[in-house]
């Protein structure tokens, strides 16, 4: 009952009272309302679009409609095939060199300008790329079989 | 209600629809083709969906690239007999009510390849056609003259009683069959229950 008195108040003599400080109602709540609103307006042409189908839809399906869709060809085979891994491995050692060109370019831009601690930092760096292509070449991951 | 007395009515403002008239008008005008196109009509189909020719005055304008959200087929192009059983695939894929416009001279006998060894005669002969256009290939106002054709028939087409639409009657086939490869030719050459031409008899 006060919250009515309150806002019919703000209503009519709003410039004498501080409109925030009197407001019984908060922006939170609108939200909430707007929010089902959106939900209302996005789901109800859904369910209507629905209902609609169940009454008066010709259902006429088929063993070909059914079908898998693929361009309009049968579909052969499973989906559930197995890839060989090479190229997998093979694109994470093409990341060894990608990186290391990303990095080595900056480096040999700002050579001439660094201090002993960067140049063993980047040497470290590029040691444990190395290393990683040594591993890999060593595992017999660069002969494509 | 007689078709004089809802003219009356809507001389004096009031407009009176049944749920057919307002099912077969919200249909009309949203005809979702398949983005199908076979050989060089598929450039007039493609112009007539773009700016100029704006196929999108007639609510057409959304080409499903999947036969499960489209209505009508456009065949638009040369069928040849190793895109046949596709085409009929497709069709056969599409949910009802589904329609099909055979546009240019190939897609409705075979144009000017009707006498080669690997063109179909006619799409006519294993799915039923709505609109046929001729021309080599139509120009985009002949397309768009078929999507009108199309729509007076479905805005026309009755859901209920002895006459109705095709897809409204349960007993009428929704998928055709498709042709096979055979040693020589599709097999079977067309389909008698749709392609039914017509016999020159001489007396």
């Amino acid at each position: 009952m006060t919250s009515r008195t309150t806002w019919a108040c703000a209503a009519t003599c709003h410039t004498t009272i501080d409109p925030v400080m009197e407001a019984p109602y908060s922006v939170g709540q609108f939200l909430v309302v707007f929010l089902i609103a959106a939900a209302g307006f996005a789901i109800g042409p859904l369910v209507l679009a629905w209902l609609w189908a169940r009454k008066f839809s010709p259902q006429k399906p088929g063993p070909t409609k059914n079908a898998t869709y693929e361009c309009g060809l049968e579909s052969k085979g499973d989906a559930w095939v197995q890839f060989r891994s090479e190229y997998y491995l093979y694109g994470i050692i093409f990341l060894i060199f990608d990186v290391e060109t990303i990095f080595l370019l900056p480096f040999a831009v700002a050579f001439g300008g660094l201090s002993v601690g960067a140049f063993l930092a980047m040497m470290i760096f590029l040691l444990l790329l190395a290393e990683g292509l040594v591993w890999a070449w060593k595992k017999g991951v660069l002969t494509w079989k | 209600m007689d078709e004089g007395l809802r003219s009356e009515l809507q001389k004096q403002g009031i407009f009176v629809v049944t749920l057919e008239q307002l099912y077969n008008w919200g249909r009309k005008n949203s005809v979702w083709p398949l983005s199908f196109g076979l050989a060089c009509c598929a450039i007039e189909m493609i112009a007539a969906s773009m700016a100029r020719w704006d196929l999108a005055r007639f609510g057409a304008e959304v080409f499903r690239p999947s036969p499960r959200q489209a209505d009508l087929m456009i065949v638009a192009g040369t069928v040849t007999k190793k895109m046949a059983p596709q085409v009929v695939r497709l069709y056969n894929q599409m949910p009802e009510p589904k329609y099909v416009i055979a546009m240019g001279a190939c897609a409705i006998s075979g144009g000017p390849f009707k006498q080669g060894y690997n063109v179909l005669k006619g799409i006519d002969r294993y799915i039923p056609v709505d609109v046929h256009i001729p021309g080599c290939p139509p120009r985009p106002e002949a397309l768009i003259h078929a999507f009108m054709t199309l729509q007076k028939k479905i805005d026309e087409q009755k859901l209920t009683g002895p006459d109705r639409a095709r897809h409204c009657d349960p007993n009428e086939p929704s998928e055709f069959p498709v042709p096979q490869f055979g040693e020589h030719d599709l097999v079977p050459p067309s389909n008698p229950s749709v392609w039914k031409p017509a016999v020159v008899a001489r007396g």
